[in-house]
């Protein structure tokens, strides 16, 4: 007789698998399924209400791509979200690397006190970071103005976020701002790790603090900066608070600040004259899907794979 | 020598990060002065302390004249403190069959659940918002909540695992003697060992469901059922030329989590630098 499953083992795991499973795990698959359908039964802009759906493979994708209607709105999102993704990356990885590598320097005071302010942002609302930057950046109030007054360069000061190149740049730069905190704590505990012998051995080799630091330290810590990085993608990659606090769906000027996730609430919900479009918002967020678990691929197989780890 | 040098590179490092940490606070500072402040003392000086004459509580009082924001705290402590029992309950009962019993399939189903650390649940709004309608859960905080929960639960699982296999065996193996049943083990004897992982879980959990705004904005739009973060957007939105009452709203969604960082801060750096997420 096969022997029976125990029973307490699927008490155990019973509601956690059965609640992720159904509101997390199908419904991600669900939205692929979704995408495949199309409400528009009688063309283009008619009432989505019904719920009546026609199976059309991959018309919605391709339309998604290619047809003007999508797929202006589609790129210019998918471009201005790489730069935002890059920004985040070439800023925000260096700053969180500097600072934790001054707090992992022994016996330098008061560092418990910088740790916890530098983190503090990242434990804020975005929905708030951004209004509060929307006020600070205003021109009503003047404070980059009186800011820069102080060092004598008050004409370098521009309306930044109502300008078409230079509002994605500061709205990324708020973003880094805020989350900062996140690669230096992730680093510092990676840097706290390093066993005292190996930076002592290097020490009486002669190595000074910056040696150490690029020939000892960082290859050390690079299994963290990769995973740093790979967080910062899907999380930039899913962005949509800020651009909806600081730009709200317009994302403007011209939509050059749209990311990939205020282009999928429009597409979704419609936004102005356009109506709502389930189906073509569930190809969006699923398009997104891919590029995320693209990225989480090349992680996990070129990186992960190939990274040297060492076991202290 | 050498001693002057280190002086000199600790002085250095002091100017950095104290630089850094002013960028960091500043923006904060801003916010929480001037929302104490009159309209004319907001504009005329931004930067100084509010003192006996620009001293204003203007802000705070048109704010909640206009909206119950008691309702939205209470719908933002509802939905977060349930989920937190829900994901600190069933992530720690799932963490302990992962780590303790020996059973088909059981490190597929490891990585199964941790597949969802790194997907975004945002990704299945589309067919959420259809399964929570048939089921009636829009507009309702039980939505929110099973959203969240399933949203926390496998970082949370993952978080315990790692915790529960340093559980002693012979501890164990005690109990089960005694004739403790499994049920009894783990309610009575694993869980209270569990405290500062569930800690650490908690932090991890709370911050983010608070802090939300597209579940809310998706899932509970109207009907009296936002949350703080929501409400405050919604208000903002409609007196954004009042500038008082903006920075009240945006001081008052701030303020908790201000209170909930500086008693709970020393936690959890502590548990992010204890290789809590390695």
């Amino acid at each position: 007789m096969k022997k029976r499953f125990p029973l307490h083992i699927l008490v155990f795991l019973f509601p956690a698998c059965f609640i992720y499973t159904l509101f997390m795990i199908f419904p991600l698959f669900d939205t692929i399924r979704i995408s495949l359908f199309t409400q528009n039964l009688m063309g283009e802009n008619m009432d989505n209400s019904s719920n009546i759906r026609a199976f059309i493979g991959f018309r919605n994708y391709y339309d998604l791509f290619t047809n003007e209607n999508w797929s202006w709105h589609f790129w210019n999102a998918l471009k201005n979200n790489t730069y935002f993704f890059l920004l985040h990356v070439s800023i925000q990885t260096p700053i969180g690397l500097l600072i934790a590598a001054f707090l992992s320097s022994k016996d330098l005071r008061f560092k418990h006190t910088y740790r916890t302010l530098i983190f503090l942002p990242a434990m804020m609302s975005i929905v708030i970071v951004g209004y509060l930057f929307n006020l600070i950046l205003s021109n009503l109030w003047g404070i980059p103005q009186t800011i820069l007054g102080v060092v004598g360069l008050e004409h370098l000061y521009q309306p930044w976020l109502g300008l078409k190149g230079p509002a994605l740049i500061t709205i990324s730069l708020i973003s880094i701002w805020q989350f900062v905190g996140i690669p230096m704590m992730l680093f510092y505990a990676a840097l706290l790790n390093i066993p005292d012998e190996i930076l002592d051995a290097a020490k009486i080799d002669g190595s000074g603090p910056m040696t150490t630091f690029w020939f000892v330290k960082f290859p050390l810590i690079l299994p963290t900066v990769g995973l740093m990085v790979i967080l910062t993608y899907v999380g930039n990659y899913n962005a949509f608070d800020l651009i909806f606090a600081m730009k709200s769906l317009y994302a403007g000027p011209e939509y050059s600040t749209d990311l990939m996730g205020t282009f999928f609430y429009r597409t979704f919900f419609g936004f102005q004259m356009q109506l709502g479009n389930p189906t073509m918002g569930a190809t969006v967020a699923s398009t997104t899907f891919g590029i995320i678990l693209l990225g989480v691929l090349i992680y996990l197989f070129a990186f992960q794979q190939r990274v040297t780890r060492y076991q202290y | 020598m050498n001693n002057v040098k280190d002086k000199y590179n600790h002085l250095i490092m002091h100017i950095v990060l104290l630089s850094y940490t002013l960028i960091c606070i500043f923006p904060v500072y801003l916010l929480v002065n001037n929302s104490f402040k009159k309209r004319r003392a907001i504009f005329k000086e931004p930067l100084s302390l509010p003192t006996e004459e620009t001293f204003s509580l203007v802000g705070f009082t048109k704010m909640f004249s206009r909206v119950d924001f008691s309702i939205y705290f209470y719908n933002s402590t509802f939905v977060t403190l349930t989920t937190l029992f829900l994901v600190l309950l069933f992530g720690a009962m799932a963490a302990w069959a992962l780590s303790e019993y020996k059973f088909k399939g059981n490190t597929m189903l490891g990585l199964y659940l941790a597949f969802g650390i790194m997907l975004p649940i945002k990704l299945g709004t589309v067919s959420i918002l259809q399964l929570l309608s048939s089921m009636n859960l829009v507009n309702t905080l039980t939505g929110l909540v099973i959203v969240y929960t399933a949203q926390s639960l496998p970082l949370a699982i993952w978080i315990l695992t790692e915790f529960m296999k340093q559980v002693n065996q012979e501890l164990k193996e005690a109990a089960r003697c005694d004739g403790v049943n499994e049920y009894q083990l783990f309610f009575y004897i694993i869980l209270p060992l569990m405290r500062p992982p569930l800690a650490t879980v908690a932090v991890f959990t709370m911050v983010p469901v608070w802090n939300d705004l597209w579940w809310p904005l998706v899932l509970a739009p109207s009907g009296g059922k936002q949350t703080v973060i929501l409400g405050m957007q919604q208000y903002i939105g409609q007196y954004v030329t009042n500038w008082n009452a903006v920075f009240a709203s945006l001081s008052t969604a701030l303020i908790p989590i201000l209170i909930f960082y500086m008693i709970f801060s020393r936690q959890l750096i502590r548990s992010i630098t204890s290789g809590a997420v390695k």
